[in-house]
């Protein structure tokens, strides 16, 4: 038992409060990465997390919660990407380059600005590459508050937004408001983001957005069952996350663990090697509803 | 006889762009019938389905369904889209599509009733796709694919369903057994069908009606009043021949020594 769970695991706060932000945040990110995989925004979602990070530098040169900061960041980049233009598939890449460029801009001038005030580079490290250990109990009622929104929110416009997955024309033409629906889900996209840069740093946050859902769409035929995998898969590698990290405390000697965030996207990057393993074994092997052929004159 | 037309489309022009494609666009659709819209790629075809959907503003005109103004998201006109592209990845069942029919456009949080999926098994069932109702949407071949928006597009029972060129891209005998389905909805379930095609031969065994687009303009009625040298010249503005073999239609581009343009004398008109 001691291989895996070092002594103090479970008996510890800041792991316990890393434990709960980390489902909370791997579930919604699950949740919402299903449909930015569906929808192709996976381009949107990674410049939302150069725009979290803009905003995260931001709040720590205010002096404001980063949580505030990141979800700040990401709400504006979000309305600036919609007034570009983000109907079309080819506008809303340069809706989205322009938004990611002009936040990687600003994320430079407010971690160099930061640098001038502190003498420390822990402040950066924590923004880019996060550490979840390192986040204010405090902060965990405000995460599942907005996480807990995302997640009804997104359950309450599933439809429509399922709808305008699969064919933007057939949802319009059941009078579906595309540009609505698509400014919600930006936006819960950028809180999903924001939860996500807490746990482990604005500029990772794209792994548990994109790998686990992207790993439960190589599988499942339903809907509810890719959600359900997706969030199981980012918990999964979220949990172990944390307990490798805090055990990496016992391997290396104290006070020279290695970072959470590391371990996270690892698991992330394991799990969606494995699933491709079983996704191809699957596209190898008979179908089971496959017909045999029918030989001979019909 | 007034009044009793499912849809009527008067004195239309649509604009796309500053651009003038449809001008004085008139007819009318019954209910349970048959209208073939025929005309070449580009001619307006979709422009026009747009319209009876609400989703392209006129520049001028009427559209009235019931004979009320046309509103937006008309729950009595269902819609296939040309070339809808179901990605393979989409982790959607066709019976889970057909159910969007029903609730797609809704907001909330109800789960589905056991009654939408009767109706939706119901519906898989009269467009012959209930041996694939369990598979992705993303697996099925076109002419599946068809069927299950077809069924996607009735399910919610409307009394107008819109096709735009639903026989493109499938080989003939898939095309022959989709139109004989749609035969078969209009006559059990009397809905009015206005299918888009740019080969009208395959669909006159079944028109009721075609609705004739060329040169940004429409002329309709029967088959036998429309498809006439006299009429197609008027609305094409210069001479075509009009052929008929083996129960086949052919229109074909006329000879000038020959033909004299009869614009003047038959403006593109409402036969019927």
């Amino acid at each position: 038992m001691h291989v895996l769970f070092e002594p103090g695991l479970f008996s510890n706060s800041t792991v316990r409060t890393a434990l709960i932000l980390g489902a909370l945040v791997s579930v919604v990110s699950g949740a919402v990465g299903i449909f930015t995989v569906l929808r192709g925004q996976s381009f949107a979602g990674h410049a939302l997390t150069d725009v979290a990070t803009a905003g995260g530098a931001g709040a720590s040169l205010a002096a404001v919660s980063p949580l505030a900061g990141f979800i700040g960041g990401g709400v504006i980049g979000a309305g600036a990407m919609d007034a570009i233009g983000v109907q079309r598939v080819k506008d809303r890449d340069v809706a989205t380059g322009v938004v990611l460029g002009a936040a990687t801009g600003l994320s430079a001038l407010f971690l160099y600005l930061i640098t001038l005030q502190t003498t420390t580079t822990g402040s950066t490290q924590s923004i880019l590459f996060g550490s979840v250990f390192t986040v204010a109990p405090s902060t965990l009622p405000d995460a599942l508050v907005l996480g807990g929104l995302v997640l009804v929110g997104l359950v309450a416009i599933r439809r429509p937004l399922v709808m305008s997955s699969i064919s933007a024309e057939l949802a319009a033409a059941r009078g579906i408001r595309l540009r609505v629906v698509g400014i919600a889900f930006m936006v819960m996209l950028a809180v999903a983001v924001g939860l996500s840069a807490i746990v482990i740093g604005s500029i990772l946050s794209t792994a548990l957005l994109i790998g686990p859902p992207a790993c439960a769409l190589r599988v499942a035929t339903r809907f509810s069952r890719a959600l359900a995998l997706s969030c199981t898969l980012g918990v999964a590698a979220t949990w172990a996350g944390v307990v490798f990290a805090y055990d990496s405390y016992y391997w290396l000697g104290a006070g020279r663990g290695l970072p959470v965030s590391f371990f996270v996207v690892a698991n992330v990057v394991f799990e969606f090697m494995v699933v491709s393993l079983v996704a191809r074994r699957r596209a190898v092997a008979p179908r089971r509803d496959a017909v045999p052929a029918q030989v001979g004159w019909v | 006889m007034a009044g009793s037309d499912l849809v009527e489309v008067i004195d239309v022009d649509v604009a796309l762009s500053g651009r003038m494609v449809l001008r004085d666009v008139n007819f009318r659709i019954d209910h349970g019938e048959f209208t073939g819209l025929i005309g070449s790629n580009g001619a307006g075809k979709t422009t026009l389905l747009r319209v009876l959907l609400g989703l392209q503003p006129v520049v001028q005109g009427r559209v009235l369904v019931h004979g009320a103004t046309m509103t937006r998201s008309n729950s009595s006109v269902g819609y296939v889209p040309q070339k809808v592209l179901f990605e393979s990845d989409v982790p959607v069942r066709v019976r889970d599509f057909v159910a969007l029919g029903i609730d797609g456009h809704r907001y909330g949080l109800a789960r589905r009733s056991r009654h939408t999926y009767e109706l939706v098994d119901e519906m898989l069932d009269s467009v012959e796709a209930a041996s694939f109702a369990n598979r992705r949407i993303g697996s099925l071949s076109g002419g599946e694919q068809q069927r299950v928006l077809i069924a996607h597009a009735l399910v919610s029972k409307p009394e107008l369903l819109l096709l735009d060129e639903p026989l493109a891209n499938l080989d003939p005998g898939s095309a022959q057994e989709i139109i004989q389905l749609l035969h078969s909805v209009v006559t059990k379930q009397h809905v009015a069908i206005l299918l888009s095609a740019h080969e009208m031969n395959p669909l006159l065994p079944v028109m009721d009606r075609v609705v004739y687009v060329a040169n940004g303009r429409v002329a309709s009625g029967t088959t036998d009043e429309v498809v006439q040298p006299g009429v197609l010249s008027a609305l094409y503005g210069h001479h075509v021949d009009v052929l008929r073999v083996h129960g086949r239609v052919l229109v074909v581009a006329g000879d000038h020594e020959h033909g004299e343009p009869a614009v003047a004398d038959h403006p593109a008109l409402v036969v019927d």
